[in-house]
């Protein structure tokens, strides 16, 4: 091993030795010196054989010759670059493809959360689906259960930090105090909340974020105690939470203080909102069953007790693993993208695999050579796996590059739900999983055509060199050719069935005129707010300034803005009468300044819209939504009729209005009831401005906020977005899958149509001879070009007839993600039959032509 | 009849081990080169064993690295430059074990051959 040249040339010198010897006995025996030299090499075979089958042999001479088989590899790959390029593309965007949703899918899917003890954490759930609680049931659940080591609600918070600065506006969360107990994750400096921090007037205290703390405190180690301004109100500074604490339910939140509801409030205030997420950590060795019988138990009794009017009682509670929860919306999706990551590695596979075994065609003299002077069969499989891995390797290494690149276009595209998605990196696993799945790849596509040459008969296929048959090998390939077919097939599908659905989606009437619609949240900061009508006055004068922008054609002011995620929803009931029994329905609550439905657009069916005279001292009046007003009323009319919502009413109903999509365009529950915000039973400290612009929206944004902080300065405004972008974002779940398909797609459909060519293009190339031949016995061009397609067509009819039926299975587990199509959409499945069909025809264009130009003269001669 | 002792695939133990037995025997008697060893395998078995080069070099390579052959450059009789074989301790060692487990599995053979007549 160590002077392999100084071996082998020991092992030279024994079989000339050797040899010289036979010869020198046999012309002992009476030959001459030239015959017995021929003899003996006839007897034994030449040097060349002998040595190949000592080399062949001992450990060192298998890692040498793999060494060599390396060297020899790259030697071949750069003789032919066109076929190495064009694998080692393939294998790139194949394997680069999949590590890249590899490392989306693992953190999501796989990964268990960033906390100790992970599968402890888990959530509370109404219904078996919402985490929306309320806080009655956080205050059930931790006096009356005892599955659970802490419980804790959550809300979110957008604090105004005033200050020497401009107000900024914070992401963070109002907290019960035991929320960094159920997370299990303390703060680094400093300590968390008590529990009598968390009571209705304790005091006001804040726990940083890190980034916050390096970003507006420059890190500053003596920072528990420091007192910073938040919405005019001083807070104590009691903790930082350490850098690498990952919040799995608000990924940007900052900042974080309790939450201080009052126990002692009644049943119908605003703690009873279902507007809390519940989590809790369970208690060691507890199932998920048992919590869930537990925290039913205390659901139901709380019901029992206090009968709120913002409960359906039916209401079923249990608990799952916080993971599943987070993940439950996305999960269908990235698993059928992972599937469809798998299909294009495999197509990417089977392309290179014939690609090789079309090489191997060629090679075929070579080896049979080789056989013949001694390399044994196992030898040359071993080179052709080397030269597979080889290109492996390769395709790998620029696959991880590829990868690299794409997962930060994955995270730049990704709806913004996407759980954590801030753990989405190109990490050591994937790097581990890139090359697992290499080694796999080399191996798959690489032992097909190494068997295949080392299965040789040197005799004839030495002699066949120029008679190449199509034969068995043909076959093989064909089949692997309508394999891919159907595979891109089966990918089209799904991505046309996607558009269709993104299309429909985005065509469905939200119940508004969002063109030309510009929306901002305006926050109320500071203690000047706190008498209740103070809030609401200043709105209005807000809104008055508005509409004075020019440009501006109507403003209005709502609490809960369609398609933006809000989600306000409480119990509206209607009292006995007229023969219809007394009835819960839960509606969505929108508190409105006059002027809104008229500026948002949205249709009074009936009646009137919430105008000027419904002022707090006015009779209570509300709007309810057409679907509510069939749902109660049927076809009757439903002014002048009452109905209480939360611990308010009765709201006389004044007016019908048109439905609107408030949580998505797919979702149509749209029971609502409009009430004036000044009428409310609870001031709304937040409001989301529609302004109907006469241009561009986004053009008007800035003197908008400039005259609602010429009414007062220090409010900060937030989520400033044309409305048109919060109804395409709402689709942005189906559109990220729409567009991971439309890529793979395309990128099968290219692989697809290469592997056509390819199989056209080599057995044009091996049929030359024929192709002349006919041609001199007086086939026309157009024979010959039908001699081609006709191989081409059987090719994509048999793909066809294999992927549709596929196709029509896979796009069944789309369905989740469906809208306004079914998964046999006959249009769909036609246009896709017909792309194939244009791509296949153009892939045949070449080769044909080339056929037809094959002069018999020429090819005729050269035999 | 002469049986060519090639590198067959599927009997390879069988006939390794009966090789490197012989070679091992052979060169008790008096160290020797590759040629000396097949020509002198040929004589004694009358003709029934001839060793082909490929087989008797890479056995004489395992048999060297086993430690039970010393091997080293000398000059035969015609001045031709050849390597020399020579039995080691343990390759005498280990062509004693071959040599009884050889006589046992052939009585074995024997008496089962016998068995039936």
């Amino acid at each position: 091993m160590i002077r392999p040249a100084a071996a082998d040339a020991e092992t030279d010198d024994e079989i000339r030795h050797f040899l010289d010897e036979s010869a020198a006995d046999l012309q002992s025996r009476g030959m001459s010196a030239e015959q017995a030299r021929r003899a003996a090499r006839a007897a034994w075979g030449d040097a060349i054989v002998i040595r190949e089958q000592v080399r062949g042999s001992g450990w060192e001479h298998v890692a040498a010759n793999g060494l060599d088989d390396v060297r020899h590899g790259i030697r071949r790959l750069r003789r032919a670059p066109g076929f190495a390029l064009v694998a080692i593309a393939t294998l790139a965007l194949g394997i680069g493809a999949s590590t890249a949703i590899f490392s989306a899918v693992n953190p999501v899917l796989i990964a268990s959360l960033p906390y100790p003890d992970p599968g402890r954490v888990v959530a509370v759930l109404e219904n078996g689906q919402s985490n929306g609680g309320t806080f009655a049931m956080y205050l059930g659940l931790a006096a009356r259960t005892r599955v659970f080591d802490s419980v804790a609600v959550t809300r979110r918070w957008l604090p105004a930090m005033t200050g020497a600065d401009a107000p900024e506006r914070l992401e963070g969360q109002r907290v019960s105090a035991a929320y960094f107990d159920v997370l299990g994750v303390a703060p680094a400096i400093g300590r968390g909340f008590s529990a009598d921090e968390d009571r209705a007037g304790g005091a006001a205290v804040t726990v940083l974020s890190d980034g916050l703390w390096r970003r507006r405190f420059a890190a500053d180690p003596s920072i528990p105690g420091r007192t910073i301004r938040l919405n005019d109100i001083p807070y104590t500074v009691v903790g930082v939470m350490p850098a690498g604490f990952e919040n799995v339910l608000a990924p940007s939140a900052e900042i974080w203080t309790t939450l201080q509801y009052d126990t002692s409030l009644p049943a119908n205030g605003r703690e009873w909102g279902h507007h809390l997420t519940t989590v809790a950590r369970l208690a060691r060795g507890l199932t998920y069953e048992a919590a869930s019988t537990e925290a039913e138990a205390a659901g139901r009794a709380m019901l029992r007790e206090r009968r709120p009017d913002t409960y359906d009682p039916e209401t079923r509670f249990s608990v799952e693993p916080l993971r599943a929860s987070l993940v439950r919306g996305v999960r269908p999706v990235l698993l059928v993208i992972a599937a469809a990551v798998l299909l294009v590695l495999t197509i990417a596979c089977v392309n290179v695999t014939s690609l090789l075994l079309a090489r191997g065609a060629e090679r075929r003299g070579e080896f049979a050579l080789r056989a013949a002077l001694g390399a044994g069969r196992g030898r040359l499989v071993r080179q052709m796996l080397a030269e597979s891995l080889l290109l492996a390797a390769i395709g790998g290494g620029a696959g991880l590059a590829f990868a690299e690149a794409a997962v930060r276009g994955l995270v730049a595209i990704a709806p913004a739900g996407l759980p954590r998605a801030g753990a989405i990196h190109v990490d050591g696993m994937a790097v581990a999983f890139a090359l697992g799945v290499t080694t796999l790849v080399g191996l798959a596509f690489g032992l097909l055509p190494a068997l295949d040459a080392g299965r040789t008969d040197p005799q004839r296929d030495i002699q066949d060199a120029s008679h190449r048959s199509t034969g068995g090998r043909g076959r093989m390939r064909g089949a692997l050719v309508v394999a891919e077919v159907g595979l891109a097939l089966v990918l089209l599908v799904a991505a046309g069935l996607l558009f269709r659905s993104v299309t429909g989606l985005l065509a469905v009437p939200a119940g508004f005129d969002a063109a030309n619609l510009l929306t901002l949240q305006v926050q109320l900061a500071g203690r000047r707010f706190d008498a209740a009508d103070a809030g609401t006055a200043f709105f209005n004068r807000a809104l008055d300034a508005v509409r004075r922008v020019p440009g501006v054609a109507a403003a209005g002011a709502t609490s809960q803005l369609p398609l933006s995620g809000d989600r306000d929803e409480y119990g509206a009931r209607f009292p006995e009468d007229q023969g219809r029994p007394a009835d819960v329905f839960g509606v969505f609550r929108y508190a409105v300044s006059p002027g809104y439905l008229e500026a948002a657009a949205i249709p009074i069916r009936r009646g009137r819209t919430i105008d000027d005279r419904d002022r707090a001292d006015a009779p209570l009046v509300a709007v309810i939504s057409a679907s509510l007003a069939r749902a109660r009323f049927g076809s009757g009319d439903p002014l002048g009729h009452g109905l209480r919502i939360g611990p308010a009413g009765p709201y006389t109903i004044v007016g019908v209005a048109g439905d609107v999509r408030q949580v998505s365009l797919a979702s149509s529950d749209a029971f609502a009831v409009y009430i004036s915000a000044e009428q409310s039973w609870f001031p709304d400290r937040a409001m989301s401005f529609v302004v109907r612009t006469r241009g561009n929206p986004a053009s008007v944004a800035g003197a908008v906020r400039a005259a609602v902080w010429s009414v007062d300065k220090d409010q900060p405004i937030a989520r400033v977005s044309p409305m048109e972008d919060l109804v395409t974002a709402s689709a942005a779940e189906r559109r990220f899958a729409l567009i991971v398909f439309e890529g793979f797609a395309i990128a099968s459909l290219l692989l697809a149509a290469i592997g056509i060519y390819g199989i056209l293009a080599g057995g044009v190339a091996e049929r030359t001879r024929e192709i002349g031949v006919r041609a001199a016995l007086g086939a026309t061009r157009a024979q010959i070009v039908g001699l081609v397609a006709r191989q081409g067509g059987i090719l994509t009819t048999a793909g066809v007839v294999i992927g549709l039926p596929a196709a029509s299975v896979a796009s069944r587990s789309l369905t989740t993600l469906l809208f306004g199509v079914t998964p046999l959409d006959p249009l769909t499945y036609g246009a896709v039959v017909a792309v194939l069909g244009g791509v296949a025809l153009l892939a045949c264009a070449i080769p044909a032509w080339r056929a037809a130009r094959v002069d018999p003269a020429i090819t005729l001669r050269a035999e | 009849m002469r049986e060519h002792i090639v590198r067959s695939m599927a009997d390879d133990s069988v006939i390794q081990g009966t090789l490197d037995m012989l070679i091992l025997k052979t060169v008790s008697l008096e160290p020797m080169h590759g040629f000396g060893i097949a020509r002198r395998v040929e004589q004694v078995s009358r003709g029934v064993f001839k060793v082909n080069p490929g087989s008797l070099l890479t056995a004489l390579q395992r048999l060297e690295r086993a430690g039970w052959l010393d091997a080293e450059w000398r000059q035969t009789e015609n001045s031709r430059r050849a390597r020399y074989y020579a039995l080691t301790r343990a390759g005498r060692k280990q062509l004693d074990l071959e040599t009884a487990d050889w006589t046992r599995r052939a009585a074995a053979i024997a008496r089962l051959l016998n068995a039936g007549s």
